[in-house]
């Protein structure tokens, strides 16, 4: 994940570069070390905690991350190495020689309950009042090293004010124990860089810029720093309470919709290894706790395709037959809202490429407060509707001013996964093990294709199963409809598809290639909006962009831990359930092509769509006073 | 023609202060490969004159063997460590022994660029260094084809530090050169072989650099004759504190003590902090240990206490120092240092255990191996040396004059 070469983070955390042999197997790929008296060999130019890794053995750590660089500084996994003087950290440490390494010496246990004590010292809080207790690497070290007495004293007064002044993030600094994995994520893994260390001694805390409040400064609310901390630093901003409340609340009709990310992951929250979705699952969990409809955020994903590919499509017809040369190409997708925060934060002169599509949450939300207040014959004052996100920053879309087309707040709530499974755990519900169910009626089942918008490269092949068979009457040529180019993790995707032996309407896009690229986490946004400056995407005609890294299933609401291993599992259970499932293209949604015969009449990319399921942006710039 | 600068001068020394004139070593180096240049440093056995003792030879060599497109090398002029003022008297009075330094350097191990870290307070100064800059190139001892030899360029900018302490350390002072928050890098990688915008990169001493001429005119056999077997040649001690003569003075390595506080005309010495705040507290009894890598190794900084000074309180101002100049970025740094410091405020206030003294000067052990860098590895010295030597006093209040 980590990134080389960038001029924005400091030489000393990125990557080491060894030159590593390309073919490890061969003499000299290897080289022999010895860990705790035992002979191993390992790839040259390992680190020690790979290496330790690698031969099972444990070595604590709490500043390294599998998704970031190297930082070195909470000292933690320190070891001791035969002629050195000092004790050196495994994390940092390139293999290069035959060293001889002792992981677990009197002087190494020591130094780290003395590190462990030290951070506790200063670590503001009780673990059974934190939201991450049991969840925590501070508590877990503490315990496996048996640091329960306060050694060194254990501050009592809090030092910093919560800043909750982010509809996303709430920061306490209090319980930060400076390991600069969150300023790391904002400045390497996702080049936002709002967050940074300030003052220095023992001053030095992590702030944003001039110290204000995080609603004030460029955060994209992408919530990748609350996966990354160690502790209880960071978190969400919890809305449970308020759901709580409508829920008991009789005069409220309180509905929710699921995404598909939180389904696939919200098992790990019960214990279940990665890789599990628990669909059916939460249905029922969710009914018993009192939502009075359960809704599939898949719909509105159906909707969104059928909204954006039209518009992709009107584009397209504007440029190559009208020669309209004010039309913006690539269309850029709109469903991520860190990257939208993104977008008109680093690159507000390019708002106008971005589909005007809202994203599915807010789709839904004005559907539910119109279209189906109208059908269930419910006041749509009365309807309070939840949106189950696997992201935070969809709790500041929601809050958005523009969003209440529908004449109310489109949306009321968004959750992150993990407070959902908190709210499940509140309700007494083991997951699961609850009986499976359906969703809701007028909506129902949705189709695969919107269960894909989870993963990166699920909107670009949602689109292209539709767009492609809209315009050749065909279906995608790819086995299975598994458009494999869109799938996988690498930070940028190319590929294009051939349209030919078109319908009589797109006759005009006989022969053409479309070109897509499908990009996730901001740090690979901005090399794609680079080449949109420098006119390399002239002949592209859509771009996909994901603010997290993974996509929606690796969001910042999503269970912590994350790493790349995580994501890809969590990824196999979404693309498995597509498979499954026998409707798998947004264009044969039943239930999409009923809201287009009943309510939406004139079609995709009308009047009434444009008004409820399409949106504008702000242009805000860098720049904050 | 007679500058201002020479009258000033009335400095004489064995090796450092000895006579030299500006541009010889540069002439002479020029005309012999760099591998005998290489060859000389490593005969007169030269020591990185920083504090850390590092063989400048084989910092030197280690990047003139390297095949990277560019190479840096950059004179620590962060003077930075309290009690040391010696780098001043050499970049004011003695510019052509450093520059001249640099510019051999920049021969030897093929660098183009040659930076200052010049430290933040040192601005005063800042004009004249750049006009003696400006004469040099005037006189072709910097810019292109130097003194006539094809392919030999190299220029000398200076930039300015921002008054951090760590930044003397030399990562921390490459990170600052870039831009970055002053902060140590994890080692390895070294500066020699990822240094300055990931160049193989020289950080040299003003000191260093400065001994560099004199060895090149004279020869390192010559260096060697001064000084003691493994620290050869002379040193600046900065020395200051309660003594009539405080200043800068050149003393081959290897000088005792006790004729330092002689020579200086200290009297009633009771302590003598050698290498500033980070360095060592030496008690009366053992004044006959002596300066060199061998004993005790520094970089310069000669604080003298005597007899009416509080150890204590000395020890509260060193432990004040470091919770300020600390980076902050690593745990027993950051929060080592404030433990001890309300460690030395409990002594002093009397609410303490000989229990928990004795547990801080464990975390001071686990303080000198497991920091990043050189501020949190030296950081404790000064709390367990005063604690170890002073204990009477502190404790017991029975030390010789205290209060």
């Amino acid at each position: 994940m980590a990134k080389e070469n960038n001029p924005r983070i400091p030489v000393s955390q990125q990557p080491f570069k060894v030159q590593k042999p390309e073919d490890t197997t061969t003499i000299g790929g290897t080289i022999s070390i010895e860990i705790n008296e035992k002979k191993v060999t390992v790839p040259f130019g390992a680190t020690i905690l790979e290496a330790c890794k690698e031969n099972q053995i444990h070595v604590p750590t709490l500043c390294h991350h599998p998704d970031l660089c190297v930082a070195g500084v909470c000292r933690i996994c320190v070891v001791e190495v035969d002629g050195m003087r000092t004790l050196q950290t495994s994390c940092t440490f390139p293999i290069t020689s035959p060293i001889k390494i002792h992981t677990s010496t009197p002087m190494v246990r020591k130094a780290r309950r003395h590190i462990i004590d030290l951070l506790l010292s200063e670590h503001y809080g009780e673990c059974y009042s934190c939201f991450r207790n049991e969840n925590c690497e501070l508590q877990t070290l503490a315990k496996e090293y048996g640091v329960d007495n306060y050694t060194f004293g254990h501050i009592t007064t809090p030092k910093f004010q919560v800043d909750r002044s982010s509809a996303s993030v709430v920061r306490d600094m209090n319980k930060c124990i400076l390991c600069k994995r969150c300023v790391r994520t904002c400045i390497d893994l996702q080049e936002v860089g709002c967050l940074e260390a300030i003052d220095r001694g023992h001053e030095t805390h992590v702030g944003t810029f001039l110290d204000k409040p995080l609603s004030d400064v460029i955060c994209i609310n992408c919530g990748q720093c609350i996966n990354r901390c160690p502790t209880g630093a960071l978190r969400a901003n919890d809305p449970s309470d308020q759901i709580w409340n409508a829920i008991d609340d009789p005069t409220k009709h309180v509905v929710i919709q699921t995404a598909p990310s939180p389904r696939a992951a919200i098992g790990e929250e019960f214990g279940i290894e990665p890789g599990q979705s628990f669909t059916g699952e939460l249905n029922t969990a969710l009914k018993r706790i009192g939502f009075d409809k359960v809704f599939d955020t898949n719909y509105t994903a159906d909707l969104t395709i059928m909204e954006e590919g039209t518009e992709l499509l009107n584009r397209l017809k504007k440029a190559l037959v009208d020669k309209d040369e004010s039309v913006k190409l690539p269309q850029f997708t709109s469903c991520s809202p860190g990257w939208i925060k993104f977008i008109e934060h680093f690159y507000p002169e390019y708002l106008d490429y971005l589909s005007t599509a809202k994203s599915p949450q807010q789709m839904f939300g004005a559907i539910t407060k119109t279209f189906y207040a109208k059908e269930a014959k419910i006041n749509p004052e009365d309807i309070v509707t939840v949106a189950l996100m696997p992201c935070s920053a969809k709790k500041f879309e929601c809050n958005r001013p523009e969003m209440n087309s529908s004449g109310f707040k489109d949306v009321d709530y968004g959750l992150t996964t993990r407070e959902m499974a908190k709210m499940i755990k509140e309700a007494g519900i083991y997951l699961p093990e609850m009986p499976k169910s359906h969703f809701d009626d007028p909506f129902g089942d949705a189709s695969g294709a919107g269960l894909i918008f989870g993963a990166t490269g699920g909107v670009m092949e949602a689109a292209l199963r539709t767009v492609y068979e809209l315009v050749t009457g065909r279906e995608v040529p790819f086995k299975n409809l598994n458009i494999t180019p869109c799938r996988g993790f690498e930070g940028i995707k190319q590929a294009s598809v051939k349209l030919e032996n078109c319908v009589e309407a797109y006759k005009f896009l006989e022969g053409v290639e479309v070109k897509f690229i499908v990009a996730h986490g901001t740090a690979n946004a901005t090399k794609v909006m680079e080449m949109l400056r420098k006119g390399e995407l002239n002949d592209v005609h859509f771009v996909e962009i994901m603010a997290c890294p993974g996509g929606c299933l690796g969001g910042g609401g999503q269970p912590i831990p994350t790493s790349e291993e995580i994501r890809t599992k969590r990824a196999q259970a979404i693309y498995a359930e597509d498979e499954s499932l026998e409707l798998r293209k947004s264009h044969e949604n039943p239930h999409v092509k009923l809201l287009y015969e009943k309510f939406l009449t004139e079609g995709p990319c009308s009047k009434l769509s444009h008004q409820l399921l399409h949106t504008h942006y702000t242009k805000r710039g860098k720049f904050i006073l | 023609m007679e500058t201002k600068l020479d009258k000033i001068k009335k400095r004489t020394g064995p090796v450092l202060f000895s006579k030299y004139t500006r541009g010889d070593a540069i002439k002479k180096v020029i005309s012999i490969p760099r591998e005998d240049v290489l060859f000389e440093l490593k005969t007169s056995g030269l020591k990185g004159r920083g504090g850390a003792g590092f063989p400048t030879s084989t910092k030197w060599m280690l990047v003139a063997a390297s095949t990277a497109d560019k190479k840096f090398i950059v004179c620590n002029a962060d003077e930075g460590e309290p009690g040391t003022f010696k780098d001043r008297v050499l970049l004011m009075e003695y510019p052509e022994l450093v520059f001249d330094g640099m510019v051999v350097a920049g021969y030897t191990i093929g660098a183009k660029t040659g930076i200052v870290y010049l430290r933040g307070e040192y601005e005063y100064f800042l004009g004249q260094l750049e006009d003696y800059l400006m004469k040099m190139r005037d006189d072709n001892l910097l810019g292109k084809n130097i003194l006539g030899k094809e392919g030999f360029d190299f220029d000398i900018s200076i930039r300015l530090g921002s008054g951090a302490y760590v930044c003397g350390e030399e990562t921390a002072l490459i990170e600052s050169l870039e831009g970055h928050r002053g902060e140590p890098r994890n080692r390895p990688p070294y500066p020699v072989n990822t240094g300055y915008l990931g160049f193989p990169t020289v950080v040299n001493n003003v000191e260093t650099l400065s001994s560099v001429p004199h060895i090149m005119v004279k020869g390192g056999e010559w260096f060697k004759q001064h000084g003691t077997d493994k620290s050869t040649g002379s040193k600046l001690f900065s020395i200051s504190g309660d003594c009539e003569k405080p200043g800068v003075y050149e003393l081959p390595w290897g000088t005792s003590l006790y004729v330092l506080l002689q020579l200086v005309g200290a009297k009633n010495t009771k302590a003598v902090q050698v290498g500033g705040a980070s360095g060592v507290c030496i008690p009366k009894n053992k004044f006959d240990r002596f300066l060199a890598y061998e004993d005790i190794a520094t970089g310069g900084s000669v604080i003298i206490f005597n007899e009416s000074r509080d150890m204590l309180h000395v020890l509260e101002n060193f432990m004040e120092f470091f919770v300020e100049e600390s980076c902050g970025q690593c745990t027993p740094c950051r929060i080592g240092n404030t433990k001890l410091l309300e460690g030395v405020r409990k002594i002093k206030s009397g609410d303490y255990t000989f229990g928990y003294i004795n547990t801080l000067k464990d975390l001071g052990k686990t303080m000198q191996v497991a920091s990043k860098c050189g501020l949190g590895q030296s950081s404790p010295n000064a709390f367990i040396s005063i604690l170890e030597n002073f204990k009477d006093e502190i404790f017991f209040h029975n030390g010789n004059g205290s209060k």
